[in-house]
């Protein structure tokens, strides 16, 4: 199989839906005649227009409402948010509107509208450029959160996210946007569908669950401490809302131990909601108490001595894990 | 008068339909059966009125909280209004908005907004979605002064007037954000005239006069659907109940001042002219007012009578069926 890149992989989904889809339109900053900060919309302005590329003002809040009022009229928007802390000015287009119009509308609107950004701690991006927000996303009702760790999925996600009634928020990290993986030939048209885990590595002794960029992480944590004869078992959720917990479950019943690894914020995040619905289903699977790993609950720093103290990196994560084993 | 006698008589009625829904409501908060709030347009009837006249159910009207004579002028009928205020699953929305969540996107109606100014975007967005689509429909946006100093009147004039998109913003000027005045909220209180910051033509219209409302309307629709881009339109207007029914309506304006805006009733102003132009009997337009009382008092005992949603489907719609 060809092996292409992250961003490469979602470009092309984006541009197959685009040729069948001519309701389709991309705006943001950037995503036009550049064709995006990250590549996202490379080479799609000179065959489709500035009126499916459309480069916008800053103007966050604008053009997210001005897509919730595409979508509700027969459009489907993509708003290219190239980093999404920016979405913060738009939160309350998000949360108000976009995601309660199929309710308040008693489903007789659709709300076709893909919201993507890249998130994530990394090369001194600090504060504003740094964060993924994935517990503040995820407890809002209507919306689909998802976040692809690998070439595959991204396309095969954002071809979901693009064919989906529902608002999708789509988070790419930004140390996943260049890494290359196998991808099918563009002929085959494949879909992968929201609420289905990975199980990105088998395991026996103890499940990893982890998100974006900790995926990667985990997995040469895994490695590492295969040498050391502890079996890890590694999922990836690739949606968190919906969020896949029978196939965590089934990895419990066979282990007995969960580990959460999520860059972002602890208190009130992914992992605690896991840890919950896991205790409440499986409480008797559990030969440990579950344990959390997450980023630092503070903005993210500047300076690389301080980013790589506040995220998780393949060392803690294996100590973690086997702190995890003796319990 | 640029009227005929038809569209005038047609005026007259959706006036009358808006007033006695809205009194019929007023009285029907009073007497418990509306469960939440009951923002009321009387007094503003002519600018709904005038403007959704040039409208067809292809074009998407976004609304306010003040939302019932928008609702009601693009299409909405009073049974579903009232039955959606008595949370019942007739309803418009079939209990799940209320008076501040009017939806029935099959006429255009785009929904009422219990937030101030993101209908001004969502217009906006829908002039998007008919010029990429290369239909001629247009997209109007209906707010008060209030929404007017919310950056979202920024954000979505300048995205309107850069994409040059087919839209109509009609800003509904009743001098009031609930009880604060527009002149302190303001030093620009000619909102028509921030069109201009914008590169877009800005008219001010008597908001209380329907045929002025009508004529300015059917310019804006016009060069919108005939892809001369987005008009801001100011009508000055006044309402002459509380902000919301329920409320006290003192301390922030005198009760000359409401009287004085009673006598520029938008039915009274309307009447006049037809008499002065001897367009329509007296009697005509009687027998429209009374059909209409028939109409709103039917709507009342269709809400009255009508069953609330089961309970177990509270959850329904928060996402697409598949």
């Amino acid at each position: 199989m060809r092996e292409i890149t992250y961003t490469a992989a979602a470009r092309e989904a984006l541009a197959e839906r685009m040729a069948v889809d001519p309701t389709i339109f991309v705006v943001g900053e950037g995503i036009g005649p550049r064709g995006g900060n990250f590549g996202t919309t490379l080479g799609l302005y000179e065959k489709y227009g500035a009126m499916r590329l459309a480069d916008t003002p800053i103007s966050e809040r604008g053009f997210v409402g001005m897509c919730c009022g595409a979508a509700m009229t027969g459009a489907r928007p993509v708003v290219d948010f190239m980093m999404v802390d920016f979405i913060l000015d738009a939160f309350g287009e998000i949360f108000n509107q976009v995601a309660k119009m199929q309710y308040m509308s008693s489903g007789r609107l659709k709300m076709p509208l893909l919201i993507r950004g890249c998130i994530g701690i990394g090369g001194s991006a600090a504060t504003h450029h740094s964060g993924s927000y994935l517990p503040q996303f995820s407890n809002i009702p209507g919306l689909r959160v998802v976040i692809p760790t690998t070439p595959y999925d991204a396309k095969g996600l954002m071809k979901t996210a693009l064919t989906c009634n529902d608002p999708v928020l789509f988070l790419e990290h930004k140390n996943l946007m260049a890494t290359k993986g196998p991808v099918p030939e563009p002929e085959e048209d494949y879909y992968i569908p929201f609420g289905q885990a990975r199980i990105a590595r088998e395991g026996k002794d103890v499940t990893v669950v982890a998100l974006t960029l900790m995926v990667r992480k985990t997995l040469e944590a895994a490695e590492a401490l295969a040498k050391e004869g502890v079996s890890v078992e590694v999922i990836d959720p690739r949606t968190v809302s919906p969020l896949d917990t029978d196939t965590i479950l089934e990895s419990v019943k066979k282990t007995g131990r969960l580990l959460v690894i999520d860059e972002s914020f602890q208190p009130c995040g992914i992992g605690a909601e896991i840890a919950a619905q896991i205790m409440d289903k499986g409480f008797d699977e559990l030969d440990a108490p579950v344990r959390r790993m997450n980023g630092g609950f503070t903005p993210t720093p500047y300076s690389p001595s301080l980013e790589a103290a506040i995220v998780p990196n393949p060392k803690t994560i294996a100590q973690a894990i086997r702190d995890l084993i003796k319990e | 008068m640029k009227v005929t006698k038809d569209q005038a008589l047609a005026l007259y009625r959706m006036l009358q339909i808006i007033r006695q829904s809205e009194e019929g409501l007023a009285r029907q908060y009073a007497a418990g059966f509306i469960h939440g709030a009951c923002h009321t347009y009387v007094g503003e009837e002519a600018i709904a009125t005038g403007v959704c006249a040039h409208l067809d159910y292809n074009d998407a009207i976004f609304s306010t909280h003040r939302g019932h004579g928008h609702a009601l002028a693009k299409g909405v009928s009073p049974r579903e209004l009232f039955a959606e205020l008595y949370g019942r699953e007739t309803g418009v929305s079939h209990g799940r908005g209320g008076s501040m969540h009017l939806f029935k996107p099959e006429v255009g109606m785009m929904g009422t907004s219990g937030i101030v100014a993101p209908c001004i975007l969502q217009a906006t967005g829908a002039g998007y979605s008919f010029k990429l689509r290369g239909v001629p429909h247009v997209g109007a946006a209906f707010f008060g002064d209030g929404a007017s100093n919310n950056g979202a009147f920024h954000e979505g004039l300048n995205l309107a007037a850069i994409y040059q998109l087919p839209v109509v913003f009609v800003c509904e000027n009743n001098q009031f954000a609930t009880e604060i005045a527009f002149s302190y909220a303001t030093r620009n209180t000619d909102v028509w005239k921030k069109a201009e910051n914008y590169g877009m033509p800005g008219v001010c219209v008597d908001g209380n006069d329907v045929l002025a409302v009508h004529a300015a309307a059917g310019e804006a629709v016009e060069r919108a659907r005939s892809g001369g881009g987005p008009t801001l339109i100011e009508a000055k207007t006044y309402r002459t109940r509380p902000h919301s029914e329920g409320m006290r309506d003192g301390g922030y304006r005198s009760l000359e001042e409401i009287e004085a805006w009673k006598k520029r009733d938008p039915i009274k102003i309307l009447t006049q002219k037809l008499m002065i132009e001897n367009i329509v009997p007296q009697s005509e337009l009687d027998a429209i007012a009374e059909e209409i009382r028939l109409v709103v008092e039917d709507a009342a005992e269709f809400a009255k009578n009508s069953p609330y949603p089961d309970g177990a489907t509270a959850l329904q719609h928060v996402y697409a069926e598949a």
